[in-house]
Parts: C-alpha cells; structure tokens; sequence
C-alpha cells in the first residue's frame, strides 16, 4: 500500500514536472534602472514564448506605478528618438527581449522604489493571458 | 595565388607591427574629430544655479552629452556606459569631467539636473541654460533637439543627438563617441587623452 503510494507519487511528480518546465509564457532578466526623483524609469525583461503560435503583449501594470508604456528607442550616433509601441510580439517558440537601447518599459512611479527592492508586476497578452513577473530595482547606472 | 595573398597579409601585418611599434600615431578605438569642429565654450547653469563657461574645466578632458532627465532609456544608458568606462580608468579618472546637457530646460530645473547627475557618479555634471543658449551650443556642435507633442498627461518626448564629444584639456575638439562605442573602447580612447 505504502510502497503503491510511493510510486504514484513519484509518477505523478514526473508527470507533472514538465508540465511546470513548459509553461506557455516565462519572464527572465526583469529589471528596472532606477531614475532619481519623478523622471520615469526603464524597464527590462525578456518574454519566452513556449507555446506554437505567436503571443502579443499589450499591457503591463504595477501596483507601484501610475503608468506604464511599452518603448522603443531609435537612432545611436544620429538623433534619438523614443516612440510609444501599442504592443509587442514574441514569436511562436521564441523570445523578446526588452533591452537598453531599445524596447523598453517607460514607468511612472506611483510609489517610492528603492535600489534592491522586487517589484510585481503583471505582463498582459492579446488573448487573455497574464503573466506575473518580478523585476529587481537597480540603480541609474544598472 | 593564395601564397601571393598570404605573403601581402604578412607584409601588411609586419608594416602594422612596425608602424605601432615606431610609435607612430596614437590608435583611436572611437571616432576621431580632431580639428572637424570648434572648440568648447557655452554659457549655462549648473546644479549650484552658477553660469558656468568651458573655462571652468579647463584642465580636464571634458565630455559632452546632450540629453533630458524624462529619458529613461537611451541617456541612461549612454551616461552609464561612459561611467562604466571611467571605472575602468581607475583614478586618473578624476581627470575628466561629463556634461550632461539638458535640452529640456522646462522639467530639468538646477536641481532635478544635480539629482540625476550624481546618480551616475562624482564626474558627472547636470547643465542646461535659456533656449537661446542650447540652441547656441547645439549649433556649434552641429546636433539638434525637437520636442514630440505632448501626450495627454503633458509627457512629451524629446528628440537628441546620441552622440559624446570629447574635448582635451585645452577644449579642443578630439574624439566623437555614442553609445554602441563599449565601455572599453571608451575607456581606451579617454586613457590615451588623459595620458598625452
């Protein structure tokens, strides 16, 4: 009887261990550059798509902001310039990576942050998924 | 045909050797401007509400960045990439100075500018001034700024050059430098500047 248990538990932690490696959605590297006083900050993160069709992110929301816009910055040794972006597409199996110098978070501070500090933050997508990630506060200098 | 191409590979190689060991002219890792663009000189306001001229930092290799504190990703990161390679230069580093150059003088007031400056480290320095006087020293340089409409929160995006000049100690112009440079290159280059 004990042993029996044993062995569907073990069994069912095989079956269900990948199920949890292969979520649909995962986040890596999820970070924010800390501006000093009300300028807004930068967010980065990359979006790993594991399923078979393509995922749009649209939305990302903070208890700790007012506001927050996806980014794009253009130009290197020309002129700068940085563009609103209505939402983001990660490709079927693949990533999207929000990078300095490029896609970014554009966040405005509804409360005080801290150097070190984890904030929650939650990553809305075009059919209804939503994906709650943890980004690490790190000084203007990253 | 193919030992005619490596024997040109090896003499060119060996002029190389040659050249760098003659002490030829200094390499530089980043863009060289000598002498392309005028020397340094502005009249603005800096953290302390003081005017301040290119004279003030006479002495040291002078960076200069045009930018504003609302720009959370490309200033940033330009500004960190230059502290990263000041890092990399160790003490001489106190040789140099960065100015950062507001082009938004209506949200970057004296304050927010010190703030912001000193975020990124002791040779970091927030300067802005009237329109008249950006526009003067945007001109010089030949780089300009425009301000995007304002959304309906009144946040507004500003236009900039991404580019860093770099002044020797006399404020001439020497060395172009953006953001795709690494903190090596620039750490190289500046090291070369500071040592000459």
């Amino acid at each position: 009887m004990c042993k029996s248990s044993v062995l569907l538990l073990a069994l069912c932690t095989l079956l269900v261990a990948p199920v949890f490696a292969a979520a649909p959605i995962t986040v890596s590297g999820a970070w924010i550059r800390l501006i000093p006083g009300d300028a807004p900050c930068g967010g980065y993160l990359a979006i790993h798509n594991n399923t078979d069709k393509p995922i749009e992110l649209t939305e990302v929301s903070g208890p700790d902001f007012k506001r927050i816009e996806l980014h794009h910055s253009m130009g290197a040794g020309g002129m700068s310039h940085m563009t609103p972006v209505k939402s983001i597409t990660v490709p079927a199996q693949g990533e999207f990576s929000f990078s300095p110098g490029g896609y970014h978070l554009m966040m405005w501070r509804r409360n005080k942050l801290d150097v070190g500090q984890q904030v929650p933050l939650t990553l809305h997508f075009s059919d209804g998924w939503t994906v709650r990630a943890t980004f690490t506060v790190k000084g203007a200098a990253g | 045909m193919m030992r005619c191409g490596f024997a040109a590979t090896a003499a060119a190689l060996f002029a190389a050797v040659i050249l760098t060991a003659c002490g030829g002219k200094q390499q530089w890792q980043t863009t060289n401007i000598t002498g392309v663009m005028p020397d340094l000189k502005f009249t603005l306001t800096d953290g302390n509400k003081q005017i301040e001229h290119a004279g003030a930092y006479r002495g040291k290799i002078k960076l200069l960045y045009f930018g504003y504190t609302h720009c959370p990703d490309v200033c940033p990161l330009t500004l960190a990439t230059i502290g990263r390679a000041l890092k990399k230069i160790g003490p001489e580093a106190k040789q140099t100075v960065v100015l950062f150059v507001s082009v938004d003088p209506k949200r970057d007031t004296p304050d927010v500018l010190k703030q912001y400056a000193d975020a990124f480290g002791p040779q970091f320095v927030g300067l802005t001034g009237t329109q008249s006087q950006l526009k003067a020293l945007a001109k010089r340089y030949r780089v300009s700024y425009s301000y995007d409409k304002p959304d309906a929160q009144g946040n507004y995006a500003v236009n900039h050059s991404g580019a860093v000049f770099v002044f020797d100690r006399d404020g001439k112009v020497r060395l172009l430098m953006n953001r795709t440079d690494g903190a090596d290159e620039m750490a190289h280059d500046l090291k070369q500047l500071i040592e000459s």
